[in-house]
């Protein structure tokens, strides 16, 4: 999947939220895909972009979507509702509030596969949906419960059930783990990965935790205020961060292992999309500011086999 | 369903309490009120020893306290008396009326229910655009019309003018009294009795009535709905569901307005009485013969004890469809307990 000069603007009274500005980015097949960032940064726009959720005000100004040659940002809503959840699937940050209330888990799985695929019996769709269970640890008894009846972690499993069973092949997931406890976020970052390997997913993984990504990702993204800072492998990026916002986010996780004398936090606060600042959106954080990073936005460059949008590298 | 059970018991048990001050309140403010059912019995003029011994049959000489625990207790032992006025027991007089005026409420709220929730949900699928801004006007403006005027213009309109629909009554003069004799609810003997023609005449009498019952009240449900169904809209689960490919009419009018219709039910049985109060209204404009025509005509009356009567039996109507309307909220929500 490819992304090409995708803007997405937020009109509200005070102005309007430049949320996803002027981004390239591009996605390789089965790979997971870390998008990290501060709160506020874009993130999720982007995510819901790719599947055009955006909530309103919320609007795509420029630019393109590629999705196997197809531009989804042009498509007619006929064909995006079967690219939803059919060929895209998305799970969201809270597995609480993620499922009706009203309905059944079975209701959910019937509803969405007799959405998709025309023909199907009720009884066969019940079928898959017991089937899903099981290949993701989940008693099938579980179908015919409500969801305030079932446990968080119970839920964001039963939520990717839902991604899945439509066999998709990409998958995004906004912050999945961020309303679960650690043990469970632990085994559900495992189910993951082996989810990952057995359906041949391509994973955008949306979270502002680093050490996620670092248990996951092949490659990462690192996006701040709107536009994506830096793109590389994902032990490259551990090792070496070029992007000084990249170094920022990293030396302010605390690490057990390296006896880091003290976290160092970075100074200032993210930007206002309303009305960012000049040239480079970092820049009024940034330790390496220069003239040039006044006035002008870095475009993205290759450096070291990774794409980097910074003064510093040209 | 145990715990149902119980509840379904305790909720009755309560409307006792409920009913009993509800009928002390009534019984004090008859009295007070001016007039007695004496006066209109014999007249402004009657010599002074006939009113007295008028008075006498009737027991309105007794001090009030006896005239009040007499009656409690007569109502305890679910004898509602005997008209002062006529000779008649209430409880036939009411039970005659009953049933036009349940045919009438129910279909009134049926389309006040019907036409405030699809508008309240429609308008909020397709927020700030001229239809939604129509619909809350629309909202408004039936709120605020009286239901007499209401029931005049749609007489005038459906009645008169285009000359399409009757105007008054339950029925057409073709259609026998006969008819009726199973159950009092006209739609219901009727189709007992298999007589369509007289189900059609039936129908038709009931549409005024009841389109001007539900239109007035239809204007909170349009708000009430609107204003659920954008919050509903906005939660997650709702995303989720568009995530999946789901068909936006699906989510729109299966998802949200199922959440959206928890708190619109709860409303539906606060705003019972109200509907309630409207059939007394509408009973009037249309010559309904029902309870409601009943009560304003004995209250002129001052006919104490049918009064009485059909303010407890209205009392109990109302706390039996709030009933009702929790159980089907236990029924459409899963986490409800009792
Ligand atoms: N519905 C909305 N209306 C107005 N602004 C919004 C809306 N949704 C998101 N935004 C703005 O867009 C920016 C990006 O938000 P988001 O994509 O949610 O960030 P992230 O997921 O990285 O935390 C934020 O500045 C946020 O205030
Ligand atoms: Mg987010």
């Amino acid at each position: 999947m490819e992304i090409e000069h995708l803007s997405v603007h937020f009109p509200i009274n005070i102005g309007t939220v430049r949320a996803v500005d002027d981004v390239n980015w591009e996605l390789r097949q089965g790979e997971v895909m870390g998008l990290v960032g501060e709160s506020g940064c874009g993130k999720s726009t982007l995510g819901f972009s790719i599947l055009r959720l955006l909530r309103p005000p919320g609007k795509i100004v420029q630019g393109r979507i590629l999705y196997k040659g197809r531009d989804i940002v042009r498509m007619p809503e006929r064909e995006i509702l079967e690219l939803r959840g059919k060929r895209i699937a998305m799970i969201f940050q809270d597995p609480l509030t993620s499922l009706n209330p009203l309905f059944r888990i079975d209701q959910h799985f019937i509803e969405t596969l007799l959405a998709h695929e025309k023909g199907l019996t009720r009884k066969d769709a019940y079928r898959r949906a017991e089937e899903m269970l099981e290949s993701l640890g989940i008693s099938p008894e579980k179908l015919t419960e409500y969801p305030h009846q079932l446990s968080g972690g119970m839920r964001q499993r039963i939520m990717i059930g839902l991604g899945l069973i439509l066999g998709p092949d990409l998958l995004i997931a906004d912050e999945p783990t961020t309303a679960l406890d650690v043990i469970v976020e632990a085994q559900f970052l495992d189910l993951l990965a082996d989810l990952q390997k057995r359906y041949h997913l391509t994973i955008i993984l949306i979270t502002h935790n680093l050490g996620n990504v670092a248990q996951l990702a092949d490659r990462i993204t690192v996006m701040y205020g709107g536009s994506i800072a830096e793109v590389g492998e994902a032990g490259d990026i551990f090792e070496n961060p070029l992007h000084p916002y990249t170094q920022g986010l990293l030396a302010s996780i605390p690490n057990i292992k390296l006896d880091q004398p003290k976290l160092k936090t970075m100074p200032g606060s993210p930007p206002d999309l309303v009305d960012p600042p000049q040239g480079c959106v970092f820049h009024p954080r940034c330790p390496h500011a220069m003239e040039v990073c006044r006035v002008k936005k870095p475009g993205l460059v290759k450096r070291n086999g990774r794409l980097i949008s910074c003064w510093l590298y040209g | 369903m145990k715990n149902l059970a119980k509840y379904i018991v305790t909720r009755l048990l309560l409307t006792i309490p409920m009913v009993f001050i509800l009928l002390s309140i009534v019984f004090i403010v008859l009295r007070v009120m001016p007039g007695d059912p004496v006066s209109s019995l014999l007249g402004g003029h009657a010599p002074e020893h006939v009113i007295e011994q008028k008075r006498e049959a009737l027991g309105l000489n007794r001090p009030l306290a006896v005239q009040y625990v007499n009656y409690l207790w007569q109502i305890c032992r679910l004898d509602f008396g005997e008209s002062m006025v006529f000779k008649q027991r209430v409880s036939k007089a009411i039970l005659e009326k009953l049933p036009a005026t349940v045919e009438l409420t129910l279909c009134g709220m049926l389309i006040t229910l019907f036409l405030g929730v699809f508008l309240g949900a429609y308008a909020a699928d397709k927020r700030r655009t001229a239809r939604d801004y129509g619909i809350r006007l629309y909202g408004i403006v039936v709120y605020c019309i009286p239901v007499y005027w209401m029931g005049l213009m749609l007489q005038l309109i459906f009645g008169i003018w285009l000359d399409i629909l009757p105007i008054a009554g339950r029925t057409g003069p073709r259609v026998f009294a006969s008819t009726f004799e199973k159950t009092g609810f006209y739609i219901l003997d009727t189709i007992l009795i298999r007589d369509f023609s007289a189900l059609l005449d039936i129908l038709q009498h009931l549409i005024l009535p009841s389109v001007t019952l539900g239109l007035v009240l239809s204007g909170i449900f349009v708000r009430l709905t609107r204003t659920n169904m954008l919050d509903v809209l906005r939660a997650d689960y709702i995303v989720a569901a568009e995530a999946r490919g789901i068909r936006h009419r699906v989510i729109v009018y299966k998802h949200a307005l199922k959440n959206a219709f928890i708190p619109i039910l709860t409303m539906m049985g606060l705003q019972f009485a109200l509907l309630m109060a409207g059939a007394v209204l509408t009973e009037t404009t249309f010559s309904w013969p029902g309870m409601g025509r009943l009560l304003l005509e004995r209250i002129y009356l001052r006919d104490y004890p049918t009064i009485q009567g059909i303010i407890i039996v209205i009392a109990l109507f109302v706390a039996l469809v709030s009933l009702v309307v929790d159980i089907i909220y236990a029924i459409i929500d899963p986490r409800v307990r009792y």
